[in-house]
């Protein structure tokens, strides 16, 4: 038995994106090239930028592909850092919950580029403090160079007010980290009013090592990679056609049950509940994805609970970072009011496409076993 | 059985490893973390702390194809292992670390954490063996004995050997590299560790140093004249004859060596060789690998140092003390060391150096 709930770290392929970029691997071109191998694979290439922008509702030409969320993460926020500097804003504001891929490009500003940095604290349901950040913009508003929340949290799943962010930001660029929610709860773009946006494919059934880059076609930042000018200029490098292709096949046509995944996720919850009543679900007040449920079991130890997951069949995660290995205490469960030792007593189950509900109870048969051994091991 | 390896990313666990897969054990690779802040690559040959060594490990797990998971045993290993060291040296002894780790991590922390998960037992990559026989499940050198382990074993009770596996201790260092080779381990040429893996630098006395300070203090001669003076006692070691820095020399021009440190009055005191022979030894807080010790005088071996030679000794029990007698006399003995006794191959026990007489 085997048994897979780690899908918001990655889901499997589906085959439409798996035969578009097996098809594509054998064309020759470099889109560039003026010739005709290039314009065939320009063709292509855009249709499957269209795909994509029509997916997350934007223009084409807003869409920069990267090779990961990560490097979307850093040229939004070092671009529009650096765009605003350039008007004497230093002040950088992401959310306490960010991605590592947030929180470490803006402590590197911090410490090499003259950056101040703000993190908005959240509620214990994990939602950031709208009066705090409200009272923030009253106060500092126009050094603000560029604010960055995520648009759900990879942890626990809870679903951030970027709409209210928008609103209350008014002139402030706002980029969000959608890497999680694309495809499992509706993205506008256009609708959310940002300024910029990320993306992966391997989240939603695409290629591993491509993302995107959603940015307002009037924004103008500096890159990071210079060389033949792709991508407006903000991401040289020769494109990466299959991957882009399989990227647009997922997005358009993989399927993501949004229904079936919720009622999978409620009854893991329940089940969890019935079994260990002491657990704690995280941010189960708010507004969540489908998929993501994060569970803290008192007494525990999470890298305990990962080895006898593990041994029992069971893939899953803490969906925090890691250093040299050694688990920390979660920076998001923190910010919500856990302890270090709370926090290090948790686990992320993300459930995906592929989910079923044997799968879910197959988890809740193991788990009071796994508990009662992590408890044992945790008390010597 | 269900085991844990615990693999430091050297040769010898990777290979106890597979061998412990082989043997048809349900394994499960743990690299432990024990560097609160680990450095990214190592410097020459030494530690197994690092990053590097971590990625080392899990490699040759996804090779042997078994889990692989690191434990953060950091706190741990600070606290019995790390702050024991500093202590016993600013108390003038010569602590052997490696020996305080399998006593307090390996086969303690390690093991128990092991057992509570529902495990049967940690397999390591030491030389050393065991047997079973009529005393139960007990302690002895390894066939190779340029590097036989079982000195720095010898703490380990007989509850904890129960749950020690030591594939290694029937081949050879050579013939393990030659092995993990054809196993297709990269680890097959790395360099052996030595040294103290949390001295990264090699520099045992500048590290006690930065942490002990550098007092001076006088030199003295047994009749307690200063004929010279020091940077710290706990940077000497008893029997040491070079680096004293000595100027007076002595009547007949024979050299002088460290006969005692005295840390309470930061005393360094030398004086001839022959004043370093020692014929008894008595040892604190004995710890049983087989059959207990009793008052009975035996004839055996005692080791002291983890590759010295085993001496020929008479031990027996008195007062809860280990005292060995020996048949010939030893020169330089410093307090703070095992004294380990062997029947044979067979480790009888050990017990922490207190007095030489």
């Amino acid at each position: 038995m085997s048994i897979y709930l780690d899908h918001a770290a990655t889901t499997p392929m589906v085959d439409v994106a798996i035969n578009a970029m097996v098809t594509q691997l054998s064309e020759l071109g470099n889109p560039s090239s003026l010739h005709s191998h290039g314009r065939a694979t320009r063709k292509t290439l855009e249709d499957a930028r269209e795909v994509i922008a029509k997916e997350v509702d934007c223009l084409p030409t807003e869409v920069i592909f990267t090779a990961s969320g990560t490097e979307a993460n850093n040229i939004a926020l070092k671009g529009l850092y650096w765009a605003g500097r350039a008007d004497g804003k230093k002040l950088v504001v992401i959310s306490a919950i960010e991605h590592h891929a947030i929180l470490d490009p803006a402590h590197w500003l911090l410490t090499h580029e003259g950056a101040e940095v703000i993190h908005l604290p959240v509620t214990p349901d994990g939602v950031i403090d709208l009066v705090f950040f409200k009272k923030l913009i009253d106060d500092r508003g126009p050094e603000i160079a560029v604010l960055s929340i995520m648009h759900a949290n990879n942890e626990t799943g809870v679903i951030q007010p970027i709409a209210e962010v928008v609103r209350i930001a008014g002139q402030i660029p706002v980029h969000i980290d959608a890497v999680q929610s694309f495809k499992k709860t509706p993205l506008s773009f256009s609708a959310l009013g940002v300024i910029a946006m990320t993306l992966s494919a391997h989240k939603i059934g695409g290629p591993l090592g491509i993302g995107a880059l959603i940015l307002r076609r009037t924004v103008e930042i500096p890159s990071l990679l210079h060389g033949g000018g792709q991508e407006r200029e903000i991401r040289s490098g020769t494109l990466n056609a299959p991957s882009i292709i399989g990227f647009a096949a997922a997005a358009s046509s993989a399927h993501y049950p949004v229904r079936e995944i919720t009622d999978l996720r409620d009854r893991f919850i329940l089940g969890v509940h019935e079994v260990l009543p002491d657990a704690i679900v995280n941010g189960v007040r708010a507004d969540r994805l489908p998929g993501i449920v994060n569970v803290t079991f008192p007494r525990t130890q999470s890298d305990t609970l990962l080895l006898l997951m593990d041994g029992a069949g069971v893939s899953c995660s803490t969906g925090s970072a890691c250093s040299a290995g050694v688990h920390e205490a979660s920076h998001v469960l923190l910010a919500m009011g856990h302890t270090e030792v709370t926090a290090q007593s948790s686990l992320r189950f993300s459930f995906g496409a592929t989910s079923t509900p044997a799968d879910c109870d197959f988890v809740l048969s193991v788990l009071p076993g796994v508990i009662a051994r992590g408890r044992a091991a945790n008390s010597v | 059985m269900k085991v844990i390896a615990a693999m430091s990313g050297g040769v010898d666990s990777a290979v106890a490893a597979a061998r412990a897969v082989e043997a048809g054990h349900e394994v499960i690779g743990v690299h432990l973390a024990l560097a609160a802040n680990p450095q990214k690559y190592r410097s020459g040959a030494r530690g197994c702390c690092t990053i590097e060594d971590s990625h080392d490990a899990r490699r040759a797990a996804d090779v042997i194809g078994i889990p692989f998971y690191i434990w953060d045993m950091a706190e741990e290993f600070h606290d019995g292992v790390v702050e024991d060291f500093l202590a016993e040296y600013a108390a003038g002894r010569t602590p052997n670390p490696c020996l305080r780790c399998n006593e307090k991590i390996k086969f303690a922390a390690v093991l128990d954490r092991a057992r509570a998960m529902g495990f049967d037992g940690v397999v390591t990559g030491h030389y050393a063996r065991t047997e079973i026989g009529v005393h139960g499940k007990t302690l002895h050198r390894a066939v190779d004995h340029s590097k036989d382990q079982s000195y720095v074993l010898s703490v380990l009770t007989r509850e904890q050997i129960d749950g020690a596996i030591f594939p290694l201790g029937d081949t050879t260092k050579v013939d393990i590299r030659v092995e993990a080779e054809s196993r297709g381990l990269a680890v097959a040429q790395k360099p052996d560790s030595h040294d103290i893996c949390f001295v990264p630098s090699g520099d045992n006395a500048g590290w006690l140093r930065d942490r002990l300070g550098s007092d001076v203090g006088p030199i003295v001669d047994q009749s307690g004249t200063k004929i010279g003076e020091h940077k710290g006692a706990y940077t000497y070691t008893i029997g040491q004859r070079k680096g004293l820095g000595l100027t007076v020399p002595t009547a007949d021009g024979s050299p002088r060596f460290v006969l005692k440190i005295e840390p309470i009055t930061n005393t360094v005191v030398v004086g001839a060789r022959e004043e370093l022979a020692i014929t008894s030894m008595r040892g604190e807080r004995p710890v049983w690998c087989g059959p207990e010790v009793t008052t009975t005088p035996t004839l055996g071996f005692v080791q002291i140092r983890a590759h010295g030679a085993a001496l020929e000794c008479t031990y027996y029990l008195e007062n809860g003390q280990l005292i060995a007698e020996l048949d010939s006399p030893l020169f330089g003995l410093a307090t703070g060391q095992a004294m380990v006794i062997y029947d044979g191959d067979r480790v009888v026990g050990s017990a922490t150096i207190c007095e030489t007489a």
